[in-house]
């Protein structure tokens, strides 16, 4: 990475993440900034009340929410300062002459003002998700953006409406509003808003699907090339190409796991009745056999619970991962473009005047936007990886506790045999 | 040593049920034991080089043990076809015992990480102990363990394959081909045999399938386990870029590499099981083999009755001039004329004498029936009560191996657990 030059930006330079302030805050920071810089940006919002301050215009980048999120960043929230709570349940199979489609119920319930009510039960399908993640990816560019669950399941192959594919999508579903509900500044969008409340989403929906060209073309800023891309990005950018590698690996390994369990399954479903058939044909071996033959017949139950639930459970979280890094990345790119444009801006200008005059407001205006990028991407960054560590943890020791819960009833089902086994031995001594 | 057998010689006869007696047995009285294996090379009978595997058999008198002086044992070199031999004669000198039989002379039903090569370490020293147990069961049987020639291929190492060959027992033995004509054709086999030989069909059919089936499923067991060490490497990889986690999935990743590991030990243990199971698989086949051939004593006294029933009737017509059944002889005599009163004389006196030495063959033939059912019921018996306790051991030791492994993964994936939940 080479050194910051004097039109560089001040955030960018050789210190690590954790070192890097907010552009906003004053105090800590060490870097000399110019007070152009810092101006435009905190003037007329450092007055702003916190948390309910209204959801910012779309137009220019949420520069107060960034504030808000600063703020917010140490805050672990538990129970007691949650104020929004969602839930996905109640999958229903809708038929209509056009199509047929499964909605699910989405439960609210709120002390915020933002909402008109405190609770509200509204029906959506994965269409409507589909919407509300795209408006977020629009309106809150700077941000990363939970994913959803793949969209499109080859028909033919997968059961779009069977029970094990209806709750696994309901699960990645509720994950997704959760993160969103959680997140400091995408909890208070508009369009969130809507989707948890609005009676009838298609009428928006319209209206979203016509703007929607309009919004993304503003930060199409193709073209622009560039020069040295900080540190602290660079490195979430090697991070998370690693990071996606490994889950890439740790997917083949799980699915492979399956399918060798189901062979070694399908082969012990032969075994156990060759122990019954056999049994058939003895006297005093008889139960004993019987005994090995139910025996082998729990473990293969238990083996069929643990290759469904790792199907289940653990594949598809892997899956949502890989979705959330390309997000991501896609959100590191666009970064890159807006200091690219920047840079590029400030460069002409600076070569097309030769007396120092004052920044150009468009010029200052790109400045704004990196800096407020820079910041809301690095808060949503350690919070992403906090939220990572928490998920992986609950996924890898879930994943164990399976593997120990099918031990634990096959150690059972053989323990119990045991006496059975023994028993008429006993007996015999007796009688000898 | 001599002192030894003359003792053994003098053991009361054992009668049905009698089974305390065991305790009287060659066993009580010496420890036998396959103590090694080692490779030879040599020339073999058609002069070629051939390396063969050699077995120390050693012997020890009981008593001197418990004494505690501890001498050092007799001890001689076998190699796997003597003990064939041995089987073999006992075979034919004890048509009515269900014979213990050998280990596996090639290795079959291996699952595909066992190698089936017979010169494998592995298969030498399970063969070693197979064939320790074979003596072990000969030794402690009620009739073949007072056996001369038993007694000699434990303790004389030259000239004892003569001494066999000397016995004459090969031409004693049946030919395939009697022994099948005799199945195919006996009329009243002992009921109790055909339900015994029919067993031993279906135990042997049992047997090989389970083994066939537990084969495959050793193999799919050992992918998964296997497959799980793949963790132990992408855990140590992705524990390299992250920071708090790192710890905890790394010692993870470890615990996975040691279930992927723990496998070959409950696999080789597995194998145990599947040799208990191996030697009643053939042990139906020694069952058959009793079977089939009380049904060749059957069907020679009933051949020995059929020709005495012709020969009496030949007698008859011949005497009383009738022809009750169309035969040859009766044809011919009557386009050729009948034969002169000299003639018929003469053909009755053959006829009385060969009637005479039939009835003495049935009578003898109908003995050795009786005698051969005798005993060889006996033994069934007692082969039943050995193969029902066997078994019986047998399953409880599988499921104890069950147990343990369950165990083991419970205690590799808490670990794990563990270790996640640091992360």
């Amino acid at each position: 990475m080479s050194a910051g030059t004097p039109r560089s930006l001040p955030s960018s330079g050789q210190k690590p993440i954790q070192d890097i302030c907010h552009p906003l805050s004053a105090e800590e920071c060490a870097l000399s900034r110019s007070p152009d810089v810092l101006n435009p940006c905190s003037a007329g919002e450092r007055d702003l009340i916190l948390p309910n301050g209204t959801p910012v215009d779309t137009s220019s980048p949420a520069s107060s929410s960034s504030l808000l999120n600063r703020l917010q960043l140490d805050d672990d929230l538990d129970g007691e300062t949650r104020d929004l709570f969602v839930t996905v349940d109640d999958p229903k199979k809708h038929v209509s002459t056009m199509e047929t489609y499964i909605t699910y119920r989405v439960c609210t319930k709120t002390t915020r003002t933002e909402f008109d009510l405190p609770e509200y039960s509204v029906r959506r399908r994965y269409q409507d998700f589909d919407w509300l993640r795209n408006k977020l990816e629009e309106s809150q560019p700077t941000h990363l953006i939970p994913p959803l669950p793949e969209k499109f399941v080859m028909k033919g192959v997968v059961d779009r409406f069977s029970e094990e594919f209806v709750e696994t999508r309901r699960k990645a579903l509720d994950k997704f509003l959760k993160r969103v509900a959680d997140h400091p500044v995408l909890s208070f969008n508009e369009h969130f808003n809507a989707f948890l409340s609005a009676k009838d989403l298609n009428k928006r929906q319209g209206l979203a699907l016509l703007t929607k060209m309009g919004e993304s073309v503003k930060y199409v800023t193709g073209g622009y090339k560039l020069r040295a891309r900080p540190v602290e990005f660079a490195a979430m950018g090697d991070y998370l190409d690693v990071f996606t590698q490994k889950l890439g690996t740790i997917d083949r390994i799980a699915q492979r796991i399956i399918k060798e369990q189901s062979e070694f399954l399908m082969e012990l479903r032969e075994y156990g009745p060759v122990y019954s058939s056999w049994s058939s044909f003895e006297e005093d071996l008889h139960d004993p056999l019987e005994g090995v033959s139910g025996c082998v017949s729990n473990c293969s139950s238990a083996l069929e619970e643990l290759t469904e639930d790792m199907s289940e459970d653990f594949l598809p979280v892997l899956r949502e991962y890989v979705l959330y890094i390309e997000s991501m990345k896609n959100v590191l790119k666009k970064r890159d473009q807006v200091q690219a444009e920047y840079e590029t801006k400030l460069e002409a200008v600076v070569f097309r005047e030769d007396k120092k005059t004052l920044v150009p407001s468009d010029v200052e205006k790109c400045q704004d936007r990196v800096e407020c990028f820079n910041a809301d991407l690095k808060a949503d960054w350690d919070r992403w990886q906090n939220n990572k560590r928490q998920d992986f943890r609950q996924l890898l020791t879930g994943m164990a506790d399976k593997n120990i819960q099918y031990y634990e009833k096959c150690l059972a089902a053989w323990e119990s045999l045991i006496p059975l086994l023994q028993d008429k031995q006993d007996a015999k001594g007796e009688t000898n | 040593m001599t002192l030894l057998h003359t003792k053994l010689k003098t053991t009361p006869k054992i009668e049905a049920g009698d089974f305390t007696h065991i305790v009287e047995y060659l066993l009580k009285m010496m420890e036998i034991s396959v103590a090694e294996a080692e490779k030879r090379t040599g020339k073999n009978a058609v002069n070629m080089q051939e390396t063969y595997t050699v077995y120390l058999i050693e012997t020890r008198p009981v008593d001197a043990a418990s004494e505690g002086t501890n001498p050092v044992p007799d001890s001689l070199w076998r190699r796997y076809s003597e003990f064939e031999l041995l089987r073999n004669y006992l075979l034919v000198t004890y048509p009515f015992s269900v014979v213990p039989p050998l280990p596996e002379k090639r290795a079959e039903f291996v699952w595909h990480k066992l190698s089936a090569d017979n010169m494998d370490p592995d298969f030498v020293e399970r063969r070693r102990v197979g064939l320790e147990n074979f003596l072990l069961r000969v030794a402690s049987h009620p009739d073949l363990s007072s056996d001369k020639i038993f007694y000699s291929f434990l303790t004389e190492e030259n000239g004892w394959k003569e001494t066999v060959f000397e016995t004459g027992f090969q031409a004693k033995a049946d030919s395939r081909l009697k022994a099948l004509n005799a199945t195919f054709r006996v009329k009243n086999p002992d009921k109790r045999f055909a339900e015994m030989k029919h067993y031993g069909d279906e135990l042997q059919s049992v047997i090989s399938q389970l083994l066939r089936v537990r084969a495959r499923a050793a193999d799919r067991l050992y992918g998964v386990y296997k497959v799980h060490g793949n963790y132990g490497r992408v855990f140590s990889e992705w524990s390299a870029i992250e920071k708090e986690m790192g710890d905890g999935l790394q010692s993870a990743g470890h615990h996975m590499d040691a279930y992927a590991a723990s496998v070959d030990d409950i696999l080789e243990e597995e194998e145990h099981y599947a040799d208990q199971l191996k030697e009643y698989l053939f042990y139906a086949d020694a069952l058959r083999a009793v079977c089939r051939k009380h049904e060749l004593t059957q069907y020679e006294l009933e051949m020995a009755a059929q020709d005495l029933t012709s020969k009496k009737q030949q007698r008859e017509e011949l005497a009383t001039g009738t022809i009750r059944t169309f035969s040859l002889k009766g044809m011919t005599s009557k386009l050729f004329g009948q034969e002169t009163p000299e003639q018929r004389e003469a053909k009755l006196k053959m006829l009385e004498t060969q009637i005479e030495e039939g009835e003495e063959l049935v009578k003898e033939r109908n003995a050795e029936c009786e005698e051969f059912v005798k005993s060889a019921w006996v033994d069934i018996e007692r082969f039943k009560e050995q193969k029902d306790h066997d078994l019986r051991e047998a399953l409880i030791s599988y499921a104890i191996m069950q147990i343990s492994m369950c165990k083991k993964g419970i205690q590799v994936w808490n670990n794990a657990k563990e270790c996640f939940s640091k992360m």
